[in-house]
């Protein structure tokens, strides 16, 4: 191999190396949100440390795929919580046509800097969810806020966070309209 | 340039030599410019490849001024029913999209990259550091044809569909399922061709200027010029392997159902804009470097004197190019980055400020106490400096996180990119085209003719741009057709500055075809003594093979 072939071999190499990094940074993205709560992705908890005395609101937003027939909306809209403490709401989905379908859910909080603060310790959004024809079910969600939220300078003035999902159908379920 | 005390002595014998018998065998035509692997002819094909390209998307903005004159729709309805058959509105709203995003494409990907990198790169790197050709000549030759490919796939796209609408930018979730049909395909595949091309571009300039330098032309006496080429190879080698990575995974989330962008299937379209950013900041840099690298050669040409500071340039270079890596969010203040990230970015954009402020005063220290001429090279080199120095003002002024959640997405963002750019690498270019087109095509232009498309051009382009800053601060959004009467002063101005700049064009046309056809012949060196780069040392045109003997820098 001539030098100029080596030299040139090298920096295709590099080319190369860029091309597999782009690619890698699609896992390497969601793993970061993950761990850094970026664009406002919760946090899985354990157990809630318990109520400090501070109150947060949190207003409940669903949203719908166009492509999956359900009705899907949260029993209250807003309510106001302990910071700290462990709360439970239910969200209301309805399967509008005659088959059963299987959707699965995304979710994120906004103002988007509180998702390493806002910890689920249990969600219907960790898993698909298949209702029968016409079906109507009640979904939980267990959650707390971590009292770190008013530590951090970041966000101490936050009084109300916005706990939002989307449903989307999954397809190997035929699940679109 | 520099203190390269080339013996110009030492090889215009062999200048004397290649001139007696006219060494070169020229092959017959259609071999010599179809199967072409020489870099100087390359470099020609690529030149007059921009030309084209740049009339194309210079008629399109053309276009958009002429509709932008007035509020209302004047003129979009019958220029979509051109392409699609019948006036309808939406389609004629949709035009205006496709016509944004083929004004930004091609002026990106096919007049200002070609005409920098592969027409005054491939012509006069290798001759600047001493060397026969480039490292690669075959591959520079499927650059520069995968180019043309790419630019032909972009010029089917708004036949193969409603058009692409998309921006340059491609962002999802538009790209992906908000423009159904074939054209945003063949966009995106245009895109993948003129990067390859770029891609293999890039690796032959590295070897060839690793490689391949007369002796003694260590790395610190080369010219700024390829400095600044050998800085935009690597960042194109960086930089476009993202873009095809990121187009690549639009492509399969339109086709072939994967969701890398799309939320139902766990993706994130912001992920999108942080991959093309990746790619696209460095990209700007891309535009910009070789044309400072231009600059810096004229100006001391012009001065007659070596450039100031002369390792702080080509350092400076090299920062900006590093540093163009790690501030690309920049470009996303307004997807809801947190605080500290946006206190990052802009901090680190603010950074670039200072070796950009080096190069600034470097070029003025070097006219400092020159013996400057104005030659029409040198009018079009101040004049970069000055609105390049224009674009950047404004540019730190977006840099912050906390204004440009007023100003992101309006005029003022089209007028500080259209600074840096339309103004700042076009008048490279155009500074480029003059000082090197005795040398390429061994004709003198027209002095009076050059002069006169400079002062036209920049009255022309100053009326056009400037007043987009007001609209800007006004608030007028960009990308699009119609707008509140409020803004019709300045816009009405901007058109007429488009007007002004045309003429300045037609003049330019004239002057190459007029230097072309009756210019007086060249001599080896027109510009005196103050030209000590090698090209100057080689007749004009140089030979079809130069430096068969290497020639020795000491």
């Amino acid at each position: 191999m001539t030098r100029n072939q080596r030299t040139a071999g090298l920096f295709a190499g590099i080319a190369v190396a860029m091309l597999a990094l782009a690619f890698a940074s699609v896992p390497l993205y969601r793993a970061f949100c993950q761990v850094t709560g970026l664009n406002g992705t919760v946090q899985r908890g354990a157990d809630a440390p318990g109520a400090t005395g501070q109150k947060v609101a949190v207003a409940f937003d669903t949203n719908i795929s166009p492509k999956l027939r359900w009705r899907f909306e949260p029993e209250q809209r807003r309510e106001h919580i302990d910071v700290g403490a462990r709360d439970m709401v239910f969200f209301t989905a309805q399967n509008l046509t005659d088959r059963p379908l299987t959707g699965t859910a995304t979710f994120n909080v906004t103002p988007a800097r509180v998702g390493k603060y806002f910890r689920k310790i249990e969600c219907f959004c960790f898993t698909q969810q298949t209702l029968a024809a016409r079906e109507k079910v009640r979904m939980p969600v267990i959650f707390y806020v971590d009292p770190q939220l008013y530590n951090d300078p970041d966000t101490n003035d936050v009084r109300e966070i916005t706990l939002s999902y989307t449903f989307y159908p999954v397809d190997s379920q035929g699940g679109t309209s | 340039m520099t203190d390269t005390a080339i013996t110009p002595s030492a090889f215009e014998a062999h200048g004397a030599h290649d001139h007696a018998h006219e060494a070169d065998h020229k092959p017959g035509f259609f071999a010599r410019w179809f199967m072409s692997t020489n870099h100087k002819d390359i470099g020609t094909l690529y030149l007059i490849f921009a030309i084209i390209a740049g009339i194309i998307g210079g008629a399109i903005s053309g276009l958009m001024r002429a509709e932008l004159a007035e509020p209302g729709i004047q003129y979009l309805p019958y220029w979509a029913s051109m392409i699609h058959g019948k006036e309808n509105l939406d389609q004629a709203l949709h035009f205006w999209n496709v016509l944004i995003t083929a004004h930004g494409l091609i002026m990106v990907f096919f007049m200002v990259m070609p005409a920098m990198i592969g027409g005054f790169g491939n012509w006069f790197v290798p001759i600047m550091i001493g060397a026969p050709d480039m490292a690669f000549p075959r591959m520079n030759n499927i650059s520069f044809w995968l180019t043309v490919a790419g630019f032909c796939s972009l010029m089917i796209s708004p036949f193969a569909g409603p058009g692409a609408g998309t921006g340059w930018t491609v962002y999802a979730p538009l790209s992906t399922y908000g423009e159904p049909g074939m054209s945003v395909d063949f966009a995106i595949f245009a895109l993948h061709l003129a990067g390859a091309a770029s891609i293999l571009g890039a690796i032959n300039f590295i070897t060839t200027i690793f490689n391949m330098r007369a002796p003694g032309m260590t790395l610190h006496k080369m010219p700024l010029f390829v400095w600044s080429v050998l800085v935009t190879a690597f960042l194109l080698l960086l930089a476009l392997p993202v873009l095809a990575a990121a187009i690549t995974m639009l492509l399969t989330d339109r086709n072939f159902g994967t969701t890398f962008f799309d939320p139902a299937g766990g993706g994130d379209p912001v992920l999108y804009q942080h991959l093309f950013w990746f790619f696209g900041h460095p990209e700007v840099y891309i535009m910009i470097l070789p044309g400072f690298g231009m600059i810096s050669q004229i100006i001391a040409t012009f001065s007659k004197k070596p450039v100031f500071g002369y390792l702080g340039m080509a350092y400076a270079m090299v920062a900006i190019g590093v540093v163009g890596f790690v501030v690309w969010a920049h470009h996303m203040y307004t997807t809801g980055l947190p605080v500290n990230v946006k206190m990052y970015f802009t901090a680190a954009t603010m950074v670039i400020a200072v070796p950009t402020g080096i190069k600034i005063f470097s070029w003025i220290a070097t006219m400092w106490g020159g013996s400057i001429s104005f030659k029409t090279p040198m009018v079009w080199a101040i004049g970069f400096i000055f609105m390049f120095t224009v674009g950047g003002v404004t540019g730190v002024v977006l840099a912050n996180g906390g204004i440009d959640d007023n100003l992101q997405d309006t005029y003022f963002v089209v007028a500080h990119f259209h600074y840096v750019l339309s103004l700042g690498a076009v008048f490279s270019l155009f500074a480029g085209f003059y000082y090197w087109f005795p040398k390429m095509s061994g004709k003198m232009y027209s002095e009076v003719l050059g002069q006169l498309h400079f002062w036209i051009f920049f009255v022309g382009v100053n009326v056009l741009f400037f007043p987009m800053h007001f609209l800007g601060a006004q608030n007028m959004p960009r990308r699009i057709p119609d707008y509140p009467d409020a803004y019709s002063y300045w816009n009405a101005i901007a058109t007429h500055g488009y007007e002004i700049m045309a003429v300045g064009m037609i003049i330019f046309f004239i002057n190459v075809v007029w230097s072309l056809a009756a210019g007086k012949k060249a001599p080896d060196n027109p510009w005196g003594e103050g030209a000590t780069t090698l090209e100057w040392t080689l007749s004009s045109p140089p030979p079809y093979h130069q430096f068969e003997t290497l020639p020795q820098v000491d």
